[in-house]
């Protein structure tokens, strides 16, 4: 949290964030109870997905064969044992699900690692009984303290991630482009094309030779727009932009650099978003909610398309914005 | 139009879905003669690989005739015959100009998902998974195909489809699994597994140079088949105490000069190790089985090439680091890079030096893929490939 202060304060130092001071607008954030959802795609969220996955599925054998589990962790079968294995599998499989699937994984994560405890309390009672294959409890003691470490880990990391995006929404990503800085900084400066690659843009109109007015794509009805001016314009290397008046704070900011080995360019984008307090503020929760890290760097992913290949790259499923099978669907939506 | 859907795992079958339409500038329509069954896809069907979706139409291996194409479209015209590569290459990206077409930047829309999984993404590919862009299979009468100009050859020969089907796939990927041994004359090639994938990695072996090649698999049919069209001597893992130790003798101690795992992550093996490996995938503790590449990187003489073309999906256990490590071996891998195959074998096909037909021994009608996926899964009826008519 300390970390985001300073670096808010850096950027602002750098000239581009909008006035006011970080505390403020960061009490004003706290005071809306916004708090974002978990970036997934991330190093922490990757783990918790992971771990997610591991819960079901130990939790579906567990659940499914309590013989075999207890058998292959060398505790004795048995009735009680049974009921014991599937209660385990009852709670590793709903944590499981609620990690991939739950709004709130933080708080999930940590009932992960409470299972792992309750897990190897069980164990060490196995240990103890005269009956059952000590290396084998030994060996599957072990799995469950591995995977309890990841639990820790990923627990930590997640909270440590969640305060920081519930005081503002600060994302980076980057890519690598074959082409040169300066068709991709022209390709950027022309601001009409932004709403092709970044997907929460519905419309960038130019106003002025560095104003511009943004419209975002409706969030639950309603849409938001803003005015932006560009603060910074060096041609082949660095565009940056700030909200000047308008339903959101924003600024951003995109480098472009030769990547070496003749490479192309490397872009380097980071973006910050603040909402004001009112009556739009559940609103546009919603919508930093959706800004993630991983959808930034999808929107830099279909730049790269536009500019290599000339257009979005589309799937049979990727031209629906739910889920959808992997066939052509009856019309109406490419 | 009718096409085969994964239903779940060991659930596939053929529904009228809507027909594809032109989604990208770039895209041609095919309407798809001939599709293939590949092991990759029983990896799929036996429910091994994630980000499955019920209704997601399957096949990669497929070829057919132009009906369509989009406005970006400078080559193909409506009519070609083409035989289409199962990778998703765009051609644009650095990735597309290293001739790395199974690892194209642009084509893979979940690339997310592919990298919270392996780190960095692959291509897209056709019915292959949502983690490799969610794109609709060829096992149907039609197809979308991106970047029609870079990925699909133009086939004007009259040659018949089952002489250039297996372009699509197969023959490219036992032949890049020969090249990546990096074969000098004289030496000596092991390949495990005798599916259609280790019969084209054994001929390709003998095209490279190898002078002697052993194949490994428990199917007498299959085995058959290896000494008989592809002229491999053989061992049945089976009716043997240790492959490694056969291929010492073989070798009089030297160990093959190089080893192709053909088999992927669905391996069988010594009842022991196959439990143990089965229980721990059963558990989620590894996803993959990897018995043949254990053996593989045992049986290897020091310094030699282990060549992994079957497929592995995510996590595999006691990987023998060690015997890598200590003996110099050299790993290559890969999904197969078609696109800079396509060429030089129509070539070899047109020269007649080989005739990848051989590898057919079922030919259904598209109707008939519940069948033609239950068979080529158990190996009953002697089934080494599955060739499906569309139309
Ligand atoms: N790299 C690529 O791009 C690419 C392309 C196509 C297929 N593949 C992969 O190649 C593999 C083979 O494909 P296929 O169509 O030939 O499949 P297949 O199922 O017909 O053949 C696999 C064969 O391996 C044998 N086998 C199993 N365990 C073995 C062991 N321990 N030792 C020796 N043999 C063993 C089986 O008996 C079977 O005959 C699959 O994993 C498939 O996904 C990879
Ligand atoms: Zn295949
Ligand atoms: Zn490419």
């Amino acid at each position: 949290m300390t970390t985001t202060y300073v670096d808010m304060r850096e950027r602002q130092a750098g000239g581009y964030p909008g006035e006011g001071s970080a505390l403020v607008r960061d009490e004003g954030r706290a005071m809306l109870g916004y708090e974002s959802a978990p970036n997934r795609t991330n190093g922490a969220g990757r783990l918790a997905q992971g771990l997610g996955w591991f819960s079901v599925g130990l939790g579906l054998a567990e659940l499914a064969s309590p013989g075999t589990v207890a058998r292959l962790i060398g505790v004795r079968d048995g009735s009680r044992t049974r009921i014991v294995v599937r209660s385990m599998g009852a709670r590793e499989f709903a944590t499981g699900l609620a990690i991939l699937t739950g709004t709130r994984p933080t708080g999930w994560m940590w009932a992960r690692v409470a299972g792992d405890a309750v897990n190897l309390a069980l164990l060490g009672q196995a240990a103890r009984s005269p009956r059952t294959d000590r290396t084998r409890v030994a060996a599957a003691a072990a799995a469950v303290l591995g995977v309890a470490a990841l639990d820790v880990l990923s627990g930590r990391k997640l909270g440590q991630q969640s305060g920081t995006l519930a005081r503002s929404a600060h994302l980076d990503a980057a890519i690598t482009i074959n082409r040169g800085p300066d068709e991709v900084y022209r390709f950027w400066r022309d601001l009409q094309n932004m709403p092709r690659f970044m997907e929460h843009l519905e419309s960038v109109h130019a106003t002025g030779e560095r104003t511009s007015r943004w419209t975002a794509k409706p969030i639950a009805g309603v849409s938001l727009s803003w005015d932006a001016e560009i603060r910074e314009d060096l041609p082949g290397e660095r565009i940056s932009w700030r909200s000047v008046g308008g339903d959101l704070e924003h600024w951003g900011s995109v480098r472009f650099t030769a990547a070496p080995g003749g490479r192309g360019t490397e872009v380097r984008l980071n973006a910050g978003y603040l909402p004001p307090g009112g009556v739009l503020g559940a609103a546009l929760g919603s919508l930093l909610g959706t800004l993630t890290e991983t959808k930034l760097s999808n929107d830099l992913r279909r730049l790269k398309q536009l500019i290599e290949t000339g257009e979005v790259v589309q799937s049979d499923a990727s031209v629906h914005t739910l889920p959808h099978p992997a066939q052509p669907s009856a019309g109406g939506e490419a | 139009m009718k096409a085969v859907c994964w239903e779940g795992k060991r659930t596939v079958r053929v529904e009228d879905v809507p027909d594809p339409r032109i989604l990208n500038a770039q895209d041609a329509i095919v309407r798809v003669t001939s599709t293939a069954i590949c092991g990759s896809d029983l990896h799929l069907y036996n429910g091994f690989v994630p980000s499955m979706a019920k209704g997601d139409i399957l096949g990669h291996e497929f070829m057919g005739e132009v009906v369509e194409v989009g406005p970006g479209v400078r080559r193909l015209k409506v009519g070609d015959r083409v035989v289409v590569p199962f990778p998703i290459a765009c051609g644009a990206c650095w990735t597309c100009q290293q001739q790395m077409f199974s690892l194209c930047e642009n084509t893979n829309p979940n690339a997310w998902m592919a990298e919270a999984l392996w780190g960095h993404s692959t291509s897209g590919m056709f019915g292959y998974s949502h983690l490799t862009g969610g794109y609709a299979g060829g096992q149907a009468q039609y197809a979308r195909v991106p970047f029609a100009d870079v990925g699909p050859i133009k086939i004007d020969d009259g040659l018949p489809d089952e002489k250039v089907l297996f372009l699509s796939d197969i023959l490219p990927t036992g032949y890049m699994g020969a090249e990546m041994c990096d074969i000098k004359p004289g030496q000596v090639v092991a390949v495990w597994g005798c599916g259609p994938v280790g019969q084209f990695a054994i001929a390709s072996a003998y095209l490279l140079g190898a002078e002697r090649v052993i194949a490994i698999d428990r199917f007498p049919y299959r085995l058959r088949m290896a000494r008989e069209k592809a002229k491999a001597e053989t061992i049945n893992y089976e009716e043997v105490d240790s492959v490694r130790d056969v291929l010492w003798d073989m070798t009089a101690g030297r160990g093959p000069d190089a080893c192709i795992d053909a088999v992927g992550l669905e391996a069988h093996g010594s009842p022991l190790m196959y439990a143990y490996d089965r229980t721990k995938q059963a558990l989620m503790l590894e996803s993959d089985r990897p018995l043949a590449l254990r053996e593989a990187i045992m049986a290897c003489r020091n310094g030699g090439v282990v060549s992994v073309i079957g497929v592995y999906g995510g996590f595999i256990d006691k990987f023998p680091m060690g015997s890598l490590m200590n003996r110099s071996l050299t790993i290559r891998t890969g999904q197969t890079h078609v696109h800079r195959y396509l060429k030089p074998l129509l070539e070899r096909i047109k020269n007649g030096e080989i005739d990848p037909s051989f590898v057919i021994t079922h030919r259904l009608p598209l109707e008939e893929a519940p069948r033609g996926y239950e068979i080529f899964r158990k190996k009953e009826e002697d089934c080494e490939k599955v060739v499906l008519k569309a139309s």
